[in-house]
C-alpha cells in the first residue's frame, strides 16, 4: 500500500517536471518505475486485466492462498490415486493407529520406510501402539492396490504409494481401522465441489436478478428486494439446517448432495445478487452504457455484452469470498447430522465422526480433518481479500 | 424519533407474518411428522393414555384438516403464549424453550458487548500505530478470528480443553457442581465454562468490527477537522476521543447491526458443539424428531431475535447521528 502511494507521487513528479521543462514525454528518456523497473508508459498502456494481474502478483499471502488452493484441488482430482486406500478399507488389526513417522534414510540409502506397529493393549483397554523397530515397510511407489477409476472414468489400481504388507496410515486411523490420510483426501472431493456448486449456483441466481434489479429498478427491483429482505430476515444457519432437515432419507447420494448445494445457494445468492445490483447501479450511469441504447443495443445485450464483462472481476471476488462460507455450511450441516451422511464422505462428516469427545481425549488424530478445514477456508479467504484489492487496481 | 420507533415496530409485524407462513411451510416440508409416528406406535401397543392426548391435539391443532387451517390454528394461539404442543417433551412449546431462549439473548447479549469493548481499542490502537509490528499482528490475530468461524473455533475448544488442557469443556458448569448448591466455587466454575462461550461466538465479529474501526478511523484521522485540533494543540488523547472516534462510531453501528445475525445463527451451532442449553440443542432435535411445532417455533423466536436486534441497531444509528433524519 505505502510503496504505492509513494511511487504515485513519484511518477506526479516525474510528470510535472518533464512539463516545466518543456519537454515532451516521448523526449524525454524514458521514464521508468522506480519500484519494477518497468517504463512507465507500458504502465500507462496496460489493460485492466494486467493491472489486477499486478497488483495481484504483488501480494504474497494471496498468492500462498492460491496456491494452496491450486493444490487441494489437484488433490481432490487425483485423490483415488495419492490416497493408498480407498474410502471403505478397514485394515484388521490397525484399528485406531497413530500417525506413522516415515524414515527417509534406510542403512544409509534413500529409501523411505515406515516401521510396522506391535499392538498392546493395557489396563484401561486402551489400545497401545509401539513400532516394531524389527519389521521395515518400504514404501512402494506406483505400486499395485485396490482397484478405483481415475478421475471416474479408467480402471486401474496403481496407487502413488503402498506398503507391501501391513499398513501405512500417515495420518492414523479411525475406530473401523481405515486410513485418515485417505478418508481426508477423498471427502475433499465432495467438500471442496459441493461449495463450488453451491457458489456456481447463486451465481446464476444471484448475478441475474441482482443485475437485473439494477439495471431496471421501478418494480422489478422492489420486488426484487423484498424477497431479498425476506430470505435475509431468517437467520441463515437454523434456516440451512430445517430445510436440510427436509431432505428425504430415502434420497440417493447424489439426489442429497445436489439438494444440499442448492440448500446453501438458497441462501447465499442474495448476498451476491445485493452486490451486484450495487455494482451495475453504478456501471448504469457510465456513458459506455448510454452509447450503447443510442446505437439501439438491446436491453439483454446490453446486460451481456457490457454489464456482465465489466462486472466480472467483480464476481469473481465475491464467489471466492463465497466459497468458504458455503464449504463451512456442509461441514456444519454434516457434522450436525442433517447434511451428507455416510458413506457419503465429506470433511464434514469425518468431524462428525470424531465427535465423540471421550475416544478423541485418546485418538487425537481422528480430528485433523479439522485442521484442513482451517487451512482450506484461511486460504481462500487469503485469496479473496487478494482478488478483491486486485480487483480495483487504479486505487492505491 | 419517538414516532420512528413505533413505525419500525410496525413494519415487523408483516415481515413476521410472511416469516411464519414460510417457516410453517418448511417444517410441513419433511414427509411424515412425529404425529404420525406417534399414532403408528400407539395402534401398535394399543393406546392407553397417549391416545388421548393425541385426540385432544388433534382437536386442539386441527391436525387431520387442511394445512392452512392448521396454520391459523397455530397462528391464533400466539398472543395467549401458545406455541403448540412438543410431542417429543410432552409439554407446551413455550415450556420448553423459554428458559433457552433467556440463555441464547444472554449468551448472544454477552458476545455482543465482548466484541464492542474488545475490538474498538484494538481497532483505535491499531489505527493510531498504523504498520506497527502491534498493528500487523493485531491485524493478523483479527483476520484468523475473521476466517474461523464459531463452530470450528468450539471444535479447536473443545478439542484443546480436552487433549491439552485436560479441563472439563462443554455444558455451564462441570459435572460434579451441576447438583451442588450455590457457592463461590460454583459461580468460579460457572463463569470458567461462560467466557469460552462468549469468546468463541463473538470472535469473529469482534474481528470483523476491530478492521473497520480500523480503517474508518484511518480515514477520519487524515481529514482536517482532526489536523484543525491537532493544530490548535490539543491532547492526542482528546483529539482521538472526542473528535475522530465520534465521527468513526457511526458507520460501527451499521456494522455492529450486520454482525447481530452471524452471532445468532453461530450460537445455534456453538451451543450443540460446547453442549450448552441454547436454542440450538434442543432446535437440532427436534428436527431429527420432527417435533414440528417446537422446529418451527425455535426458528421463528430466532428470526424475531434478528429483527428486533436489527431495530435496535438503528435506533442506536438514529440516536449516535443527530444528521440523520427520519421521516
Amino acid at each position: 500500500m505505502k510503496d504505492a502511494a509513494t511511487r504515485s507521487q513519484e511518477l506526479f513528479k516525474l510528470y510535472e517536471e518533464l512539463a516545466d521543462t518543456g519537454e515532451g514525454v516521448e523526449e524525454a528518456a524514458e521514464p521508468v518505475d522506480s519500484v519494477t523497473g518497468k517504463s512507465l508508459e507500458a504502465i500507462y498502456a496496460a489493460s485492466q486485466w494486467r493491472l489486477m494481474w499486478r497488483k495481484f502478483i504483488r501480494n504474497r499471502a494471496a498468492i500462498g492462498g492460491g496456491i494452496v488452493i491450486l493444490l487441494l484441488y489437484l488433490v481432490a482430482l487425483f485423490a483415488d490415486f495419492i490416497a493408498p486406500y480407498t474410502l471403505t478399507t478397514r485394515l484388521r488389526g490397525y484399528i485406531y493407529m497413530p500417525p506413522q513417522r516415515i524414515h527417509f534414510i534406510n542403512d544409509g540409502k534413500f529409501q523411505p520406510f515406515v516401521y510396522d506397529l506391535n499392538l498392546t493393549i493395557d489396563k484401561n483397554l486402551r489400545k497401545i501402539y509401539t513400532p516394531d523397530l524389527t519389521r521395515k515397510l518400504p514404501i512402494q511407489f506406483f505400486a499395485h492396490g485396490e482397484p478405483y477409476k481415475l478421475l471416474k472414468l479408467f480402471e486401474t489400481d496403481v496407487h502413488l504409494f503402498q506398503v507391501p504388507e501391513g499398513a501405512i496410515c500417515l495420518l492414523g486411523s479411525d475406530r473401523q481401522g481405515r486410513d485418515m490420510f485417505s478418508r481426508i483426501l477423498l471427502g475433499s472431493q465432495v467438500s471442496l465441489t459441493v461449495g463450488l456448486v453451491g457458489v456456481f449456483l447463486s451465481l446464476a441466481l444471484g448475478s441475474v436478478l441482482g443485475i437485473m434489479s439494477g439495471y431496471y429498478g421501478g418494480l422489478v427491483d422492489d420486488i426484487i428486494q423484498r424477497v431479498i429482505e425476506l430470505v435475509r430476515s431468517f437467520p441463515s444457519v437454523p434456516l440451512w439446517m430445517a430445510l436440510s432437515a427436509a431432505i428425504p432419507i430415502g434420497w440417493s447420494v447424489m439426489q442429497t448432495y445436489f439438494a444440499i448445494s442448492i440448500i446453501l445457494s438458497l441462501i447465499g445468492w442474495t448476498w451476491l445478487a445485493r452486490q451486484l445490483r450495487g455494482k451495475v447501479l453504478a456501471l448504469r450511469e457510465e456513458d459506455f452504457v448510454l452509447a450503447a441504447k443510442l446505437a439501439g443495443a438491446s436491453d439483454t445485450r446490453i446486460i451481456f455484452k457490457h454489464l456482465v464483462p465489466a462486472s466480472f472481476g467483480h464476481i469473481v471476488v465475491v464467489s471466492t469470498l463465497a466459497m468458504p462460507a458455503m464449504i463451512l455450511a456442509e461441514t456444519a450441516l454434516s457434522f450436525l447430522g442433517l447434511g451428507l451422511r455416510p458413506p457419503v464422505t465429506s470433511w464434514g462428516v469425518l468431524i462428525q465422526e470424531a465427535q465423540n469427545f471421550q475416544s478423541l481425549a485418546l485418538y487425537p488424530w481422528v480430528f485433523t480433518p479439522a485442521a484442513v478445514i482451517a487451512i482450506c477456508i484461511l486460504a481462500f479467504n487469503y485469496l479473496g481479500d487478494g482478488l478483491r484489492d486486485a480487483a480495483d487496481p487504479y486505487t492505491v | 424519533m419517538l414516532a420512528y420507533v413505533l413505525r419500525r415496530f410496525v413494519v415487523i409485524i408483516p415481515t413476521l407474518i410472511v416469516v411464519s407462513v414460510v417457516t410453517f411451510a418448511i417444517i410441513q416440508l419433511p414427509p411424515g411428522d412425529f404425529f404420525t409416528t406417534l399414532q403408528a406406535e400407539v395402534a401398535e401397543t394399543g393406546g392407553g393414555q397417549d391416545k388421548e392426548v393425541i385426540k385432544k391435539l388433534q382437536e386442539v391443532y386441527g391436525l387431520d384438516k387442511p394445512v392452512y387451517v392448521q396454520y391459523l390454528k397455530w397462528v391464533a394461539g400466539f398472543p395467549r403464549l401458545d406455541f403448540g404442543y412438543s410431542l417429543e417433551w410432552s409439554a407446551p412449546v413455550w415450556d420448553v424453550i423459554v428458559s433457552k431462549l433467556a440463555y441464547t439473548v444472554f449468551l448472544g447479549g454477552l458476545s455482543l458487548l465482548f466484541m464492542v469493548v474488545v475490538s474498538i481499542p484494538i481497532g483505535i490502537y491499531s489505527a493510531t500505530h498504523q504498520y506497527s509490528v502491534g498493528d500487523h499482528l493485531l491485524s493478523m490475530v483479527g483476520f484468523f478470528g475473521l476466517c474461523l468461524p464459531g463452530f470450528l473455533l468450539a471444535l479447536v475448544w473443545m478439542f484443546l480443553g480436552i487433549i491439552i488442557l485436560r479441563i472439563d469443556v462443554g455444558g455451564t458448569m462441570s459435572r460434579e457442581m451441576v447438583n451442588a448448591p450455590w457457592s463461590m466455587a460454583k459461580l468460579l466454575d460457572y463463569l470458567n465454562h461462560l467466557w469460552p462461550a462468549v469468546v468463541v461466538l463473538g470472535l469473529a465479529s469482534t474481528a470483523q468490527l476491530q478492521r473497520i474501526t480500523r480503517s474508518n478511523l484511518l480515514d477520519v484521522l487524515g481529514q482536517q477537522h482532526i489536523t484543525t485540533a491537532r493544530a490548535k494543540g490539543l491532547k492526542e488523547r482528546k483529539v482521538i476521543s472526542k473528535y475522530a472516534m465520534r465521527m468513526a462510531i457511526n458507520p460501527l453501528i451499521s456494522v455492529m447491526a450486520l454482525e447481530i445475525p452471524k452471532i445468532v445463527g453461530a450460537s445455534t451451532l456453538v451451543g450443540i458443539v460446547m453442549m450448552l442449553p441454547t436454542l440450538g440443542p434442543i432446535f437440532l432435535r427436534a428436527l431429527r424428531s420432527q417435533d414440528m411445532y417446537l422446529a418451527g417455533t425455535i426458528l421463528l423466536f430466532t428470526t424475531l431475535i434478528l429483527m428486533l436486534s436489527n431495530l435496535l441497531a438503528d435506533i442506536a444509528l438514529a440516536w449516535a447521528d443527530p444528521r440523520i433524519v427520519y421521516t
